[in-house]
């Protein structure tokens, strides 16, 4: 029996909660989490100057935290469209384990000291596009943007990109043309990645009312933006060992896993629709976490052993 | 003088609610202790060795 269950059948009785921990970090969206915690240790790392173990800690998991605080304020403002969708309906806040109010009150709480802590641990300016970011995923993106415009992950995608740079911030106290680009890389990757996903799933968004690409433009459309879109991403995608900021192995991870998601885009395009097509879609979905997961894996992992050595 | 309402019984709560509540006290308690000894080691390190430089 839900939460709401137990209130509707005594109203006039306390509510107690049966919400478990793990309910709880199910709202901070882990899964998104993780990524954030690679790109925006990308950001710090490719940042010149040193930084202390503990500082460069306590910054990426202010980073992650303050990002799995927008997640639970995204859960808490969208339950009713995630409980009408097969993939978000076991969510905590629709399936009746977290009451909403909790999950606003938990991600404002998270909200303000992850932000905070950044703040005081790093430097301001890094705390303040820690709470642009986190204002942008849940006011201009969650709000605004996803109900209203199929451009809504295009523009909205630009808060998912903004890890890397609030990392380099942090490590500097400035905004550099390297964090730029890293934000590129995940701007123009978040369409092809999300659309992959809308492409299958398109009649429980459209069932939900949220006008995703599929469901305003047609698969047609949505199939050809995201070979442009992966187009575009592969030359970013190879930019910073372009630019000189990244070493020939990435330089060499990125031309070949740009041209396995072009590979998979082109596929997508010329299958067409059907169960091949949501096949081929799926594929670029999968390939498309792999391939931003290697990149940024890639410059982490070159920037830490050459601290180390 | 009115009578004070009598106070109100406290519910009973079910095995799964009082599980629930420990896990959810254990990890708010975990939650906090680390949060500690991350701001104690923090503060070290930010301040370093002016740790103890300050007028007595």
């Amino acid at each position: 029996m839900s939460l709401a269950d137990q209130n509707a059948i005594l109203p006039s009785a306390p509510a107690f909660s049966l919400a478990e921990p793990k309910d709880y970090f199910a709202l901070l969206k882990p899964r998104v989490m993780s990524l954030v915690v690679l790109t925006a240790l990308a950001g710090q790392l490719i940042a010149p100057g040193h930084m202390h173990p503990v500082i460069a800690f306590a910054s990426v998991l202010s980073i992650a935290v303050g990002a799995g605080a927008s997640g639970a304020l995204n859960m808490w403002y969208d339950s009713d469209i995630d409980a009408l969708m097969t993939r978000t309906r076991t969510r905590p806040v629709p399936s009746g384990r977290i009451a909403p109010g909790e999950a606003l009150a938990f991600g404002l709480i998270l909200s303000v000291l992850s932000v905070a802590t950044l703040g005081v641990v790093t430097n301001w300016l890094a705390a303040g596009l820690l709470a642009f970011t986190i204002f942008f995923y849940a006011v201009i993106y969650t709000m605004w943007l996803k109900r209203r415009t199929p451009q809504n992950i295009v523009i909205g995608g630009a808060a998912g990109a903004l890890p890397p740079v609030v990392g380099f911030a942090a490590a500097t106290g400035h905004v550099g043309l390297e964090s730029i680009v890293l934000f590129a890389i995940i701007f123009v990757w978040t369409p092809p990645h999300f659309w992959a996903l809308a492409l299958v799933k398109s009649a429980e968004y459209g069932r939900a009312g949220v006008p995703m690409m599929p469901c305003v433009k047609g698969f047609a459309r949505t199939r050809l933006e995201i070979l442009l879109y992966t187009i575009a991403l592969a030359p970013i995608g190879a930019a910073p060992f372009l630019m000189g900021f990244a070493s020939l192995y990435y330089g060499v991870a990125a031309m070949a896993g740009g041209t396995v998601m072009l590979y998979y885009a082109a596929r997508l395009f010329a299958v067409g629709a059907g169960p091949e097509g949501n096949k081929a879609s799926m594929q670029l979905f999968g390939v498309s976490i792999l391939y931003l997961f290697l990149l940024f894996g890639v410059i982490v992992a070159e920037k830490a052993i050459a601290a180390l050595l | 003088m009115k009578e004070a309402a009598p106070p109100r019984p406290a519910p009973e709560l079910t095995a799964a609610q009082l599980r629930s509540r420990r896990a959810r006290n254990t990890a708010i308690g975990l939650a906090i202790g680390a949060l500690v000894i991350l701001f104690y080691a923090i503060t070290v390190v930010k301040l370093g060795p002016g740790i103890l430089n300050r007028p007595l």
